[in-house]
């Protein structure tokens, strides 16, 4: 457990230290959402029913810009390699990791949400749906996101790869959640969609990170 | 004590090494000197279980976790000498105390740069602060790729001081470099192609 909470402060440490890593992906998903009302127009009718997928894909934007970096620098600088040549075992780094990945992207995203849905005229059910949905949605996200990026460490060109083996394992959350938000603005019953969410979190919170490890240790072997 | 059976690698079609065996036990350190490309680093990587790659066997006993130097140092830029120190040790499941790792950095004289991210410091500091790790981590096996880039004599006399009291102490030492290193109990193993 001690190495997980080293992880985390020292990843954290790391980002406060280069904040551009984190702070750009997430301006640059603000700003093309603050696109939509200027280029579709102040309608409160045609915002409203674009805005959960909107929001949706700004979280999954920003997951995807900045989970390219997760493991990069660490495998540039030679660190990765003390990771798993070290005697904690590299599965609790990894999850330090991706904890402290979630905290700087998901978790702000989460945060930020509500802003984004009163920008769109979402009502107050809507809005609480968004938030409850992107706090089970976006560790999710980060979780198979560190698959990606573990597979993808020594390659070149690995952002865009990444965006290609993982956008499509995002389905089941995008759906679930974008229809969660649209039956929670409607009034609805959305306990179904939550449970549904956090199934889906609780079985990446098993198995992707032993995924991860797996693909850091091919991707070093190389 | 190591143990290589009949080990065979190759690397973009062209084989490195066929068959190579050799042992190496407690208190000995071998030299793995070759031109460039001969595959040093290789064998220095599948040794430390990093590549895997390659056929036969690699035989570590009881002694696996080694204590890994390459060409990447393992220092990250944006985090002090003492910072990447006490990393290191979290990682390797040492508890240290911030007092041990100050010391381990005096040993390689650079004392008074604990606070100063590696990222500002010179390529020669950087080794050095590297090479503090074998002055504070217990691994009694290391692993070193060209440990003697970039260090001053100086230096090198302090690794080599090292060296020697790891050996006699029952420790094992592979290391790959271009240079003689004057080591008591030393082995040679020269790679060619």
């Amino acid at each position: 457990m001690r190495i997980i909470l080293l992880t985390v402060k020292r990843d954290l440490l790391l980002y406060f230290r280069k904040p551009g890593d984190i702070f750009n992906p997430l301006a640059f998903s603000l700003l093309v959402i603050s696109l939509f009302p200027l280029g579709v127009g102040p309608s409160a009718d045609i915002l409203g029913e674009i805005s959960a997928g909107i929001i949706w894909v700004a979280a999954l934007l920003t997951t995807l810009f900045s989970i390219d970096l997760m493991f990069k620098e660490d495998y540039e600088d030679g660190t990765l390699e003390q990771m798993i040549l070290g005697r904690e075992p590299l599965l609790l780094v990894v999850y330090g990791k991706i904890i402290a990945q979630w905290l700087v992207g998901g978790l702000v995203i989460t945060l930020l949400s509500p802003l984004l849905g009163m920008m769109f005229y979402v009502n107050t059910d809507g809005i609480l749906a968004t938030v409850l949905a992107l706090m089970l949605a976006t560790p999710t996200m980060t979780l198979i996101g560190s698959i990606g990026a573990a597979l993808t460490l020594g390659l070149n060109k690995g952002g865009v790869l990444i965006a290609i083996l993982i956008l499509p394992l995002y389905l089941p959350v995008l759906i679930l959640g974008v229809a969660m938000i649209d039956t929670a603005t409607a009034g609805d019953n959305y306990a179904g969609h939550v449970l549904w969410l956090a199934a889906i979190l609780a079985i990446s919170i098993g198995f992707a990170p032993l995924a991860t490890e797996q693909g850091i240790r091919i991707s070093l072997s190389e | 004590m190591l143990q290589v059976n009949n080990l065979s690698c190759e690397r973009a079609n062209r084989e490195l090494f066929r068959n190579l065996s050799f042992e190496v036990s407690r208190g000995v350190a071998l030299r793995i000197h070759g031109l460039n490309g001969s595959g040093k680093t290789t064998l220095l990587r599948i040794l430390a279980g990093l590549y895997q790659e390659f056929e036969g066997d690699v035989d570590w006993g009881e002694e696996h976790y080694p204590l890994y130097i390459g060409h990447r140092r393992g220092l990250k830029a944006l985090m002090s000498a003492r910072e990447n120190l006490f990393w290191s040790a979290a990682i390797n499941g040492q508890k240290t105390k911030l007092s041990e790792v100050d010391e381990a950095l005096r040993q390689v004289s650079m004392g008074g740069y604990v606070d100063i991210a590696c990222g500002s410091m010179s390529e020669g500091q950087c080794g050095r602060v590297s090479l503090a790790r074998l002055f504070l981590l217990h691994n009694p096996v290391w692993i070193l790729d060209e440990p003697f880039n970039a260090i001053d004599s100086t230096g090198v006399q302090c690794l080599v001081e090292r060296i020697n009291k790891h050996l006699s102490s029952g420790g094992i030492l592979v290391l790959s470099s271009h240079v003689e290193v004057p080591l008591t109990n030393l082995q040679e193993l020269e790679l060619r192609y």
